[in-house]
């Protein structure tokens, strides 16, 4: 059931919230422990929750367009009062003294927090393997992995936990889990939801998003979390924009571009390398279900994204390395004692951190350091420039832009897991639009040859996420 | 293939760089995390080899400039704010690992014992 529906019969007194929320923590004990999306499942709050709910539209209130649904939080999400663990050790244990702006906008309209989803620590991974908790499984096939950073709340999603979650994506952690696990996923515009209370991972690039089973969901979601708050100098000072009036509009005479260089193939020697097969003849499918719509479908050239991964694993390990040196055992968490401070701090942070994180706090102070600033940081900050030009060019001749959204369908667990940089390799296609600041989504569409699903991305220039959801809403009429 | 400025990543350079971060790893750690993140510095060499002298660096994919808002202060004015201060101090507090006259409590700064 979508949640649109679901808010619908619960405002309407057609069905209680305890109902909904019932039903959804049945679903999680039937398979969440083959699954293991979940960190924590809140199954006490959200029934009180849904109880107080119910009281309210008895008394002839009306909590707001998501009463009654289940969302699943990824937990590097602040709550307050309830264990927020970035799944690391470091924070094991945490409650956090206040709530993420987008809990309070959740809160504010009626939406039940079901629990906290597993996650790569500190949103580091494309697989979610990296947690400190265990790995969370595909639901589709629980031998595969369902993607990351924000596995958990994809995999929630695809598990019919939540009909909703929220994920923050850094470098495809929302597109890349949802294209795996056959959900859509959206990264809005940067500065488009509000960071306040996302645990930072790399500060100029994280951006909160949602998780769902329909782009209807995803858009009703969106238009809840986004909007200008002042508790992030990050945030766009602008309303949030109307979704769900745009999804009717369709595609005719919009200009869409097929970005050559993240489609990979023998014939493309200025592509990125390792687009899969049965993946780049979904995307090709895809084109020619926009152009049946009414779109004008061309090759596209975006030339310097086939940079994009390079700089990338510069710059979010330099930010990383800087943010997570508050991870100190002084204030939160955990603390290893040792007979000085800065003795205390290595042995807190040398037992806290996984490897992944220490890898890239490691790349990021290396990246940032004398002698290699210049070569590795500044020239990876003059790339995003570069980058950012080229798809202003490429938008002057389109409207939006179309690749994959990861160059495979799920992958086995651990296949990946002893080499980093055939890891890195599943952002290629979603690392751009990060640099770049502007939105993109993944949007279901078909399988692939191994009957996993593949997710194709809608990439728009900054705040132009309507005209993304009229493609995403046609693709997914359209899709196999 | 990296460039001719830039020597190869070695074990010394990561040894270093984790002293700074305030990582400790053993010699097993030190061997795998050089190799890994040479790897990675290596697929780098795509943009060192970029001649990029006329292009500006961009921190932020937004346009912000820093903005100051007047210096008020909002929470002793109003006893109820201060009291939700207070409690919201008190909260940070019993979140910390070790905590005296409500201050964070860490092991000596200077090496002299307490």
């Amino acid at each position: 059931m979508s949640a649109r529906s679901i808010a619908a019969a619960v405002r309407s007194g057609e069905r209680s919230a305890r109902s909904v929320v019932e039903e959804h923590l049945a679903a999680i004990d039937s398979s969440e422990g083959e699954v293991h999306a979940f960190n924590l499942v809140l199954a006490d709050g959200a029934l009180a929750r849904a109880d107080d709910l119910d009281r309210r539209i008895a008394d002839g209130e009306d909590p707001g367009p998501l009463a009654g649904v289940p969302v699943a939080l990824k937990d590097n999400l602040c709550t307050r009062g309830i264990d927020t663990t970035c799944g690391s050790k470091i924070l094991e244990g945490w409650c956090p003294p206040y709530d993420a702006t987008v809990v309070e906008r959740l809160a504010a309209v009626g939406a039940v927090a079901i629990g906290k989803t597993n996650l790569d620590e500190f949103a580091m991974g494309s697989s979610t393997e990296n947690s400190a908790f265990g790995p969370t499984r595909n639901p589709l096939d629980t031998s595969r992995v369902p993607g990351g950073s924000s596995g958990g709340s994809a995999a929630a999603v695809a598990a019919g936990f939540a009909p909703l979650a929220l994920g923050s994506d850094t470098g495809g952690s929302i597109r890349q889990p949802a294209a795996l696990c056959g959900t859509v996923g959206v990264k809005p515009t940067y500065g488009r939801v509000s960071r306040y209370g996302l645990v930072a991972f790399g500060s100029s690039l994280d951006q909160i998003g949602p998780f769902a089973t329909s782009v209807e969901d995803a858009a009703l979601l969106l238009e809840v979390i986004g909007g200008h708050d002042p508790l992030d100098s990050t945030s766009i000072p602008e309303a949030s924009p109307d979704l769900l009036g745009a999804l009717g509009r369709g595609v005719e005479g919009l200009r869409i571009g097929i970005i050559s260089e993240l489609m990979g193939g023998p014939d493309r020697a200025a592509s990125v390398e390792g687009i899969a097969d049965d993946v780049r003849a979904r995307v090709e499918q895809a084109a020619e279900a926009l152009a049946a719509a009414g779109a004008t479908v061309e090759h596209a050239s975006v030339p310097s994204t086939v940079y994009g991964l390079s700089a990338y694993y510069l710059i979010a390990p330099a930010e990383a390395s800087s943010n997570l040196a508050r991870f100190d055992g002084v204030r939160f968490g955990l603390r290893v004692d040792a007979d000085t401070a800065a003795g205390m701090n290595t042995a807190t942070r040398t037992a806290g951190f996984g490897d992944e994180v220490k890898r890239r706090i490691m790349l990021g102070t290396y990246a940032l350091s004398t002698g290699y600033y210049d070569a590795y940081y500044g020239k990876s900050q003059k790339v995003r420039t570069l980058i950012q030009r080229d798809f202003a060019r490429a938008y002057e001749s389109f409207d939006l832009l179309l690749s994959p959204a990861a160059p495979t369908t799920a992958f086995p667990l651990g296949d990946k897991t002893d080499d980093p940089m055939l890891m890195y390799l599943n952002d290629v296609c979603t690392i751009p639009s990060n640099l770049a600041g502007h939105p993109s989504m993944s949007v279901p569409f078909g399988s692939g040859d191994d009957g996993l699903p593949v997710g194709v991305q809608v990439l728009a220039p900054a705040l132009a996420e309507a005209t993304m959801f009229r493609a995403a809403a046609v693709l997914e009429g359209a899709a196999p | 293939m990296t460039s001719p400025e830039i020597p190869r990543l070695s074990r010394d350079d990561v040894a270093h760089v984790a002293n700074l971060a305030r990582l400790t790893l053993s010699d097993e750690e030190l061997d795998a995390f050089t190799g890994q993140l040479a790897d990675v510095l290596d697929h780098a060499a795509d943009i060192e080899a970029l001649d990029l002298d006329d292009v500006p660096p961009m921190a932020n994919p937004l346009p912000l400039v820093n903005v100051l808002r007047p210096d008020v202060p909002v929470s002793t004015e109003d006893a109820a704010k201060a009291d939700a201060a207070a409690g919201f101090r008190a909260e940070v507090l019993a979140a910390a690992p070790s905590v005296e006259d409500g201050r964070f409590r860490v092991p000596p700064v200077l090496g002299e014992a307490p």
